[in-house]
């Protein structure tokens, strides 16, 4: 028993390194030779399969996985990365459970499917580890594309422009691209700097003039990028956050998950980052899901996941629901905040029973909290965007925007999951659309 | 519990289920090995004559194919008969049999075509107390080129030259052992019939090359960059082996010469199907070499629970029940007419019912927006590929049409009569013989 591990408040060090390294170990390991082996043998090559139809990107599983079987994980990368040159991290992050494993035939034959979410990332590991890209750029054309924002959408999206032939200058508000996948989720579905390299790896089909640190609305506007660009597509994600309106919101203590899984993911040393030894995270999605666990395996005594609706409605898959439980995380469902207690600092977090349709039922409790973490929601900030739809920039089919000449995919866009793999479709989706805007109906066909 | 006690041409032996003439039967450790396991009887691996013996590959002798998750379907070797001497085999045979005398100890002998060989070596087996002797004139690799092996089990008039050779020398039980690399099995059979044989044994292996180095461009296995075809064996030779008994049991010349099943054995279903195909008793290799000895005993109880089920108390009530079924193609019934019949509470969707009838077959499976199979019975003729290729036992079955209902595919009824293709309209020689 490490001393820190029961002392009360916000410290770092909760852990021995030993532990706290085996607690942020990969995941899903990648699987060996032998293992993909037996894994892929196991795949039915069904006829239009249903894991297909299941991907947001299309992805050929049962011909990838096929590749696999008769020994040529590369021609199988080459699959995936045609569909999704974002496969490497889309194999880590995507809730398979609820797309392809979901839908895999021996999922309805046996409840175990295929593990195709592995196989995949065995793939392109395989084909990345090897530094091979296996995609070239079309004759160039001339023309050049502003990408805003460098996460998964804005990253598909450039790559295919670059493969059309088409020039990209990337921009990112933050230091590092990659947006969530290198600073939001977690850490554990992301090991060794994947969400970098993976970047690297993508950019080397050239033509893509990387601009970090630079942010629409602040260093450049939407009209400007009109005016210089041949077209421009936002793949700017929702920079905000929920506020939690209740009394006592901001006592210390009490923060945003998407800024303590952003700090966790860019630490150079977990056992340099404090943790509180009650926390409580507030909501029920995949980024509360994300802090909850990585509070405990920091080391915080006692987690608690607070969710307002019942387990059902719950935007964390099944999976994720049991891995914070697997994890040590307690889940209350059916409870709202309605005070954060505290003298300064946070102390408890107090709570009321609701019932399904979020009706208070007079029934209150308190939970100790030496750390409050928000996950009630991210948002589109910024002014100036094409038109909304709700909350987000409203796009067509092939995402377009009300704005002549401006695309939009991923998390800023309506329609489609806030997932990884949806915003990499929309992106490369999009490409293909700025692709025929900018050449003509003729360029579908020979694209 | 069924007894499994089987006498083989004289030998008994307490279950059918004997290892084959091959490396799991090369010297007498193994040998103890396998009747401590339960196995019931041996054939000894093949003794050639006196002197110095013969010499192996230094590299790899066995080649192989796999199914899902690398299980062994299929092996095939380019091992010699032994080559370890011939008085050392011969003192270990007599010592085990000494210690086994219920077990059946069968010696395989493969000597050069001529008599003074044979007459060498018959007495020398004799004296240890084995039970009998098995002729190989199967090997199909590196002895069939000496003049040996296949090369004599290709040649019928060989087969019963030797064969009276060896049942004028000994008065032990003689088993020829066949090859399968031949046009009609039933010639050597009747052949070694004809020379006095007690049984024939069938199949040994089948030529082969299992697989091609694609680096080296070589064929498998490989030494030192070449490769020479071996004997196939293991389960996907089952078939054909099957067949060839069939062809032996079926023949009226043949209907009481005994037959030892041999070819990819690998459980118990297999022994009894063999079995109920003519066979007396079966051996075992590959099963044996890819999962060791222990394998017997789910053959012995599986076996016996089967003869259990099916009221049988010996395994003379399953030999050969399953040969006056065994008919010529032109014999089979065409009023008989079924469907396939898809269970939609077992299906899990795969469509690969519908890929294969749609691309390769009659396009009688329909496919809706949903995933829902169903076969379309106005044009399944009832060819058995959406059952072979679906993933789920059971799942799709064949269903007879009752005599008097209407096949949707022709319009006609279905007729409650036999007929076959010997009286059809369709047939030029009926109609001949109708004129």
């Amino acid at each position: 028993m490490h001393s820190k591990a029961f002392a009360p408040g916000v410290m770092a060090g909760r852990l021995d390194p030993v532990d706290l390294a085996a607690g942020f170990g990969d995941l899903h390991p990648a699987l060996g030779d032998h293992e993909a082996m037996v894994a892929a043998d196991r795949c039915y090559f069904c006829h239009d399969a249903p894991c297909i139809t299941a991907c947001p990107t299309d992805i050929d599983i049962p011909l990838f996985i096929r590749q696999i079987a008769t020994g040529t994980p590369d021609a199988a990368a080459k699959t995936i990365l045609s569909q999704n040159i974002l496969g490497g991290m889309c194999a880590r992050v995507c809730p398979t459970e609820t797309l392809c494993e979901q839908a895999c035939v021996r999922e309805a034959a046996e409840g175990k499917p295929v593990e195709i979410g592995r196989l995949q990332r065995y793939a392109t590991d395989g084909l990345m580890a090897s530094g091979v890209h296996p995609f070239s750029r079309a004759a160039l054309t001339g023309k050049t594309v502003a990408v805003v924002g460098a996460g998964p959408a804005g990253l598909a999206c450039a790559h295919r422009l670059a493969m059309f032939g088409h020039d990209v200058v990337l921009f990112d508000a933050r230091p590092k691209p990659g947006g969530l996948n290198e600073y939001g989720i977690a850490a554990y579905k992301s090991t060794d700097e994947f969400a970098a390299r993976e970047v690297d790896w993508l950019l080397q089909i050239g033509g893509i003039r990387l601009e970090t640190g630079t942010a629409l609305g602040r260093d450049i506007t939407l009209q400007e990028l009109r005016a210089e660009y041949d077209a421009v597509f936002l793949g700017i994600g929702l920079g905000g956050v929920n506020a939690l309106k209740v009394p006592g919101a901001d006592k210390d203590g009490v923060l945003d998950a998407v800024d303590f899984i952003s700090d966790l993911r860019q630490a150079s040393d977990l056992g340099a980052l404090p943790v509180g030894r009650d926390v409580v995270v507030i909501g029920g999605g995949m980024t509360a899901v994300d802090a909850a666990v990585q509070a405990r395996l920091l080391g915080a005594a006692n987690v608690t996941m607070v969710y307002r609706r019942g387990r059902d409605r719950m935007n964390a898959s099944r999976f994720e629901q049991d891995l914070a439980a697997s994890k040590g995380v307690r889940i209350i469902t059916n409870a709202s905040p309605i005070a954060v207690h505290g003298n300064g600092a946070v102390r408890e977090v107090e709570f009321e029973y609701t019932d399904d349709g979020l009706a208070p039922t007079g029934e209150r409790f308190r939970i100790a909290a030496d750390q409050v973490f928000k996950a009630i929601g991210q948002v589109l900030e910024g002014d100036a965007l094409p038109e909304l739809d709700g909350r987000k920039i409203a796009v067509s089919a092939e995402g377009r925007t009300s704005v002549v000449g401006v695309w939009a995919g991923g998390d800023c866009a309506a329609g489609g999951d806030d997932l990884t793999v949806t915003a990499v479709a929309q992106g490369r989706d999009a490409a293909m659309n700025i692709h025929i805007a900018l050449m003509g109906a003729t360029a579908a066909v020979t694209a | 519990m069924a007894d499994l006690t089987t006498e083989f041409v004289g030998i008994k032996s307490p279950n059918p289920f004997w290892l084959a003439s091959a490396p799991p039967t090369d010297k007498e450790y193994n040998v103890r090995r396998a009747f401590e396991a339960g196995w019931g009887g041996v054939v000894w691996k093949t003794l050639g004559e006196a002197g110095p013996p013969v010499v192996n590959v230094n590299g790899p002798r066995y080649g192989a194919i796999w199914g899902a998750d690398r299980r062994l379907l299929g092996l095939n070797n380019i091992e010699l008969i032994t080559d370890r001497p011939l008085e050392v085999n011969l003192r270990e045979i007599k010592a085990v049999k000494r210690d086994y005398p219920d077990r059946a100890i069968v010696v395989s002998l493969m000597v050069p075509c001529e008599e003074q060989a044979w007459k060498a070596i018959l007495p020398l087996v004799e004296e240890t107390g084995a039970d009998g002797v098995e002729l190989n004139f199967g090997c199909p690799h590196g002895m069939s080129e000496r003049g040996m092996g296949s090369a004599v089990g290709q040649v019928p008039e060989y087969i019963e030259m030797v064969t009276r050779w060896v049942k004028q020398n000994t008065r032990m039980p003689c088993i020829v052992k066949l090859t399968p690399n031949i046009t009609d099995i039933k010639q050597p059979a009747l052949a070694a019939m004809r020379g006095g044989a007690d049984a024939v044994s069938l199949i040994n292996t089948i030529n082969s090359i299992t697989s091609v180095d694609l680096d080296l461009f070589a064929p498998e296995p490989t030494i030192d960059g070449k490769g020479a075809h071996g004997g196939y064996c293991g389960p996907a030779v089952k078939p054909i082996a099957l067949n060839m008994v069939a062809e032996i049991a079926r023949t009226p010349e043949m209907a009481r010469l005994p037959i030892s099943g041999i070819g990819g054995v690998t459980t118990w279903k297999d022994a009894a199907e063999f079995m109920a195909l003519g066979a007396g008793n079966v051996q075992v290799c590959t099963a044996a070499m890819t999962y060791g000895f222990k394998i017997v005993q789910e053959m012995i109880s599986g076996l016996s629970d089967y003869m259990d089920k099916k009221d049988m108390v010996a395994t003379s009530e399953l030999i050969g029940k399953a040969v006056p079924n065994l008919s010529d193609w032109q014999h089979l019934n065409l009023n008989y007419i079924a469907k396939a019949k898809i269970n939609q509470d077992l299906c899990i969707s795969c469509g690969r019912c519908f890929a294969a009838c749609e691309d390769t077959s009659h396009q009688a499976i329909a496919m809706s927006a949903d995933r829902t199979f169903t076969v379309k019975d106005d044009e399944c003729v009832a060819c058995n590929l959406c059952v072979n290729v679906c993933p789920v036992d059971d799942c799709i079955t064949m269903e007879q049409m009752a005599a008097g209902a209407v096949d949707p595919r022709t319009g006609r009824t279905v007729l409650p009569d036999y007929a076959n293709w010997t009286t059809h309209p369709n047939n030029p020689a009926a109609a001949k013989a109708a004129v």
